[in-house]
């Protein structure tokens, strides 16, 4: 009897409640009903209370003149701007920040975690101490550090390092000439982003090639060997004319400098290249430090100067040497001087061309600072080098765990293949790495946008000192002030992430 | 209904109550048995820790009257140093009582922000210090000059206000924190540094070399500093306004935390009224009948008050200038107590 019950019915039934499905989506209404009612709530006490402070809301105060001076802006701003002017002011100076932030301590962090990880104990030994250092001492600390201690060492107004090019370092800043290109500029500004793109493209397709044919194609070798030849007599006309400001001898001697600049060029085609390099870099580097040195120290004697700066070029020249010593021949490497006479070259043409006049607005020393051109504050420098050095540190660490998530094997298989430390980590290393290093790496990118609010202790004009500072001071209005703020760095988060984890689905390994 | 019951049985579940306005600040502060009052992280003889680490000044001495004035005691009150731009906030919260912290009287503060000022403690001025060295005679040969700023004050509007007003070029940093704004100035990032007059005395007080720094004689803005109170206790508002009086009353009638005890047999009947030996204006205002001879014998009076902190025997050195009672050519004037 008991066995004809079940015939033709499925499996016995549950109650509804006790359905897995079903009790999911109650539990999930029950969570997303309290979620909005604590909102709700949180608002509506927000407004009551509001009420009862007599306290008028509401963001048309966005719409009223502000008032007040902004030390540094993006754009021309007054004192009759308005308080969203003020609002995009802090948010363009926090971006700028954040942008070269992440960009050099990106460069830093990679080279700090490689570093660290170097055969060479001293190297490695300088990379720990430096991250060790760094990380355990308060931003805000190193921020007033590196403020007061930059100011500290820079001159007056009226004793300011002069650099060549009409450059000039004191304590108000970073003062260089802005360029005021005319009509006809625009034209090469085109040609520049367009020669820009051209040769990235022949870098791409190049390397396309070659990773296809194993060898880089014939047309681009041919052309890469007579933009060698290019660019080097180029560089070496530059640095021997520069020279010969210095050797009094040399002064009058151009076809001197442009002979030896043709016998550059020459030698970079022949087996002397390396000489030939090793020659011009001594030149550059003697002739950068020893104007430097005597813009910024003219108590020092010269003669001493120059003979650090020779030093300096020495060393460096053998540097060159050195490192091109068992450089592959111009067949196997990558055509990059091709590449710079794109970019360079073809704007230069476009510039002689269309009679494309470029005039600098210089900087002129008035009785309490220097006027005109562009100044870079001490803040913004102090700013971006303290977070540089901050995030660049806990970079590391991730670049250092990165690399080390990367099998021993793989370093011993590119070994085997006979490939030396750099072309290592670049073409095995890194990229298997790197699945492991972006995510940590996104949220360090995240602390140093979030970090650049810290700017308002040392006086940068970032978006916590102009609108939540000042614009909330003169306003009152906490509430709507702080939530658009809120919004800001979670809208920069939010980007950044996005972008990071586009990024991360790209380097991430491609299962099989 | 159903939405009343969602937030009472939320804010109850999270152990929460939506906070009225409290109106009844002086019950408050009797419960709590202090006065909890707002004041700078440090301008000297304004609001300073001094060399015992106690607080002094002439803000501190304001809360130190009310105190008196409540509980026949100066030393119940206890202090929050705060920025400039949290002290309005600190005060709406209801996180201190009176915030007495070098605030500028302004229509927009007054009417806007859910705050009363009480009355003018100090008529001050914005003021600039520069260098000796660098041979300035006056604000207008200012041009061009790079001005360090603490933020979220009205200094920062007087400042742009002024050099816009003369065609002056100029351009500001600005800082957070008044620590900060003097080692800039200190460190030669600015040529000038400006705030109110008593402040820039007060800082220079502090200087390694304070002959090296001079305040030019230009005063380019009304800055009537006093305490503030939230808005909506009238009591608490009257309590503190009339210990403000209380302070410029006793001045002006000669009585003195020293004379005090033997001014209460005078026969003049305004020291009479003033000290609660005739009638009683205390009740009122929901204190004894003694309030004012309290204050005057625990703080004194308000000239004693600003020769103490701030007067020319100090480091700060100020004249009563302004600050004089009407009596003396000054602006300091209480209506009478009767």
């Amino acid at each position: 009897m008991a066995v004809q019950d079940n015939i033709g019915s499925s499996a016995p039934r549950t109650s509804l409640l006790n359905d897995p499905v079903v009790r999911g989506i109650l539990y999930q209404i029950i969570v997303g009903g309290l979620v909005v009612a604590f909102f709700y709530w949180i608002i509506v006490n927000t407004a009551q209370n509001l009420a009862a402070q007599n306290k008028t809301t509401g963001f048309d105060f966005l719409f009223r003149t502000a008032g007040f001076d902004i030390s540094f802006t993006l754009f021309p701003w007054s004192r009759t701007s308005f308080y969203w002017q003020a609002f995009l002011a802090g948010l363009l100076n926090t971006l700028l920040v954040a942008v070269i932030g992440i960009f050099f301590a990106t460069l830093l962090g990679f080279a700090l975690g490689i570093a660290r990880l170097s055969s060479n104990w001293l190297i490695a030994r300088v990379a720990t101490v430096y991250i060790e250092t760094i990380r355990n001492i308060p931003l805000l600390l190193q921020l007033f550090f590196w403020y007061f201690a930059v100011l500290k060492a820079m001159p007056a107004v009226r004793a300011s390092f002069e650099l060549p090019l009409e450059i000039f370092i004191n304590q108000r800043g970073l003062m260089v000439p802005r360029p005021m290109p005319d009509a006809e500029f625009t034209w090469v500004l085109v040609a520049i982003v367009l020669s820009l793109i051209a040769a990235i493209a022949v870098g791409i397709w190049a390397t396309r090639v070659r990773t296809a044919t194993g060898r880089y194609p014939p047309r681009v070798v041919q052309a890469a060997k007579i933009a060698d030849a290019v660019v080097s007599f180029l560089v070496a006309a530059l640095a021997f004319s520069l020279l010969a400001q210095y050797v009094p001898a040399l002064a009058n001697a151009s076809p001197l400098i442009w002979a030896a600049a043709v016998i550059v060029a020459a030698a970079s085609l022949s087996r002397f290249a390396p000489y030939a390099r090793a020659i011009v870099a001594f030149a550059l580097t003697f002739v950068i430090l020893a104007t430097l040195l005597r813009a910024m120290f003219p108590v020092w004697h010269t003669a001493a100067i120059d003979i650090g700066a020779a030093i300096a070029g020495v060393v460096m020249g053998w540097i060159l040497l050195e490192g091109t010593r068992n450089r592959p021949p111009s067949e196997g490497r990558f055509p990059i001087a091709l590449l710079i006479l794109i970019a360079a070259g073809i704007p230069a043409l476009v510039y002689i061309v269309t009679g494309a006049q470029l005039a600098f607005e210089v900087p002129v020393l008035e009785r309490f600072n220097f006027k005109g051109g562009v100044q870079l504050p001490p803040e913004l420098v102090a700013l971006v080098f303290g977070l540089t050095v901050y995030t660049a540190a806990f970079i590391a660490e991730n670049v250092r765990g990165g690399i080390r998530s990367v099998n021993k094997g793989q370093t011993e298989a590119a070994q085997s293949l006979g490939l030396k430390e750099g072309d290592r980590l670049r073409l095995v290393i890194v990229p298997q790495a790197m699945r492991v290093i972006v995510p940590p790496l996104t949220s360090q990118y995240l602390n140093l946008t979030k970090n650049s609010s810290l700017g308002a202790a040392i006086g940068y004009p970032e978006l916590v000192n102009v609108f939540t500072g000042t614009t909330l001071n003169q306003t009152g209005k906490a509430i709507e002030v702080i939530a658009l703020t809120m919004a800001v760095y979670l809208t920069f988060s939010l980007l950044t992430s996005a972008f990071m984890n586009w990024y991360n689905g790209r380097v991430a390994m491609v299962e099989r | 209904m159903q939405k009343t019951l969602v937030t009472i049985a939320l804010a109850a579940s999270l152990g929460l109550g939506a906070t009225a306005a409290h109106a009844d600040t002086l019950s408050d502060v009797k419960a709590k048995g202090y006065i909890q009052c707002g004041v700078t992280g440090g301008v000297a003889g304004f609001s300073a820790p001094d060399a015992n680490n106690v607080w002094a000044g002439l803000e501190v001495d304001f809360c130190r009257a009310v105190a008196a004035a409540v509980f026949n005691n100066a030393d119940s009150v206890r202090y929050t140093p705060l920025t400039s731009q949290e002290r309005f906030a600190a005060l709406s919260a209801g996180e201190i009582d009176i915030l007495s912290r070098t605030t500028t009287w302004t229509m927009s503060r007054d009417t806007d922000l859910g705050i009363s000022f009480v009355g003018t403690m100090y008529y001050d001025g914005q003021g600039f210090m520069v260098r000796k060295a660098d041979g300035i005679e006056s604000a207008l040969d200012l041009s061009g000059a790079a001005i360090c700023i603490e933020s979220g004050t009205t200094t920062e509007l007087n400042a742009a206000d002024y050099f816009a007003a003369n065609n002056l070029e100029f351009n500001t940093v600005v800082f957070v924190d008044q620590d900060e704004v003097v080692k800039a100035y200190e460190d030669g990032r600015c040529d000038v540094y400006t705030t109110d007059a008593s402040a820039l005395a007060a800082e220079r007080s502090k200087f390694a070399v304070p002959d090296d720094h001079e305040i030019l004689p230009e005063i380019i803005s009304k800055e009537p500093l006093g305490p503030v109170v939230r808005q909506g206790d009238d009591l608490w508002f009257k309590i503190n306004r009339w210990a403000y009086y209380a302070l410029l009353e006793a001045e002006e009638l000669g009585v003195t935390s020293a004379n005090v005890d033997e001014m209460l047999g005078s026969d003049n009947p305004a020291v009479k009224r003033l000290l609660g030996v005739e009638g009683d204006f205390g009740a009122p205002i929901g204190l004894t009948k003694d309030w004012a001879y309290q204050i005057i014998k625990l703080v004194g009076n308000y000239g004693e008050a600003f020769e103490r902190n701030v007067g020319p025997s100090t480091d700060i050195g100020l004249e009563r200038g302004l600050n004089a009672l009407w009596t003396n050519g000054g602006l300091q004037y209480a209506p009478p107590i009767r």
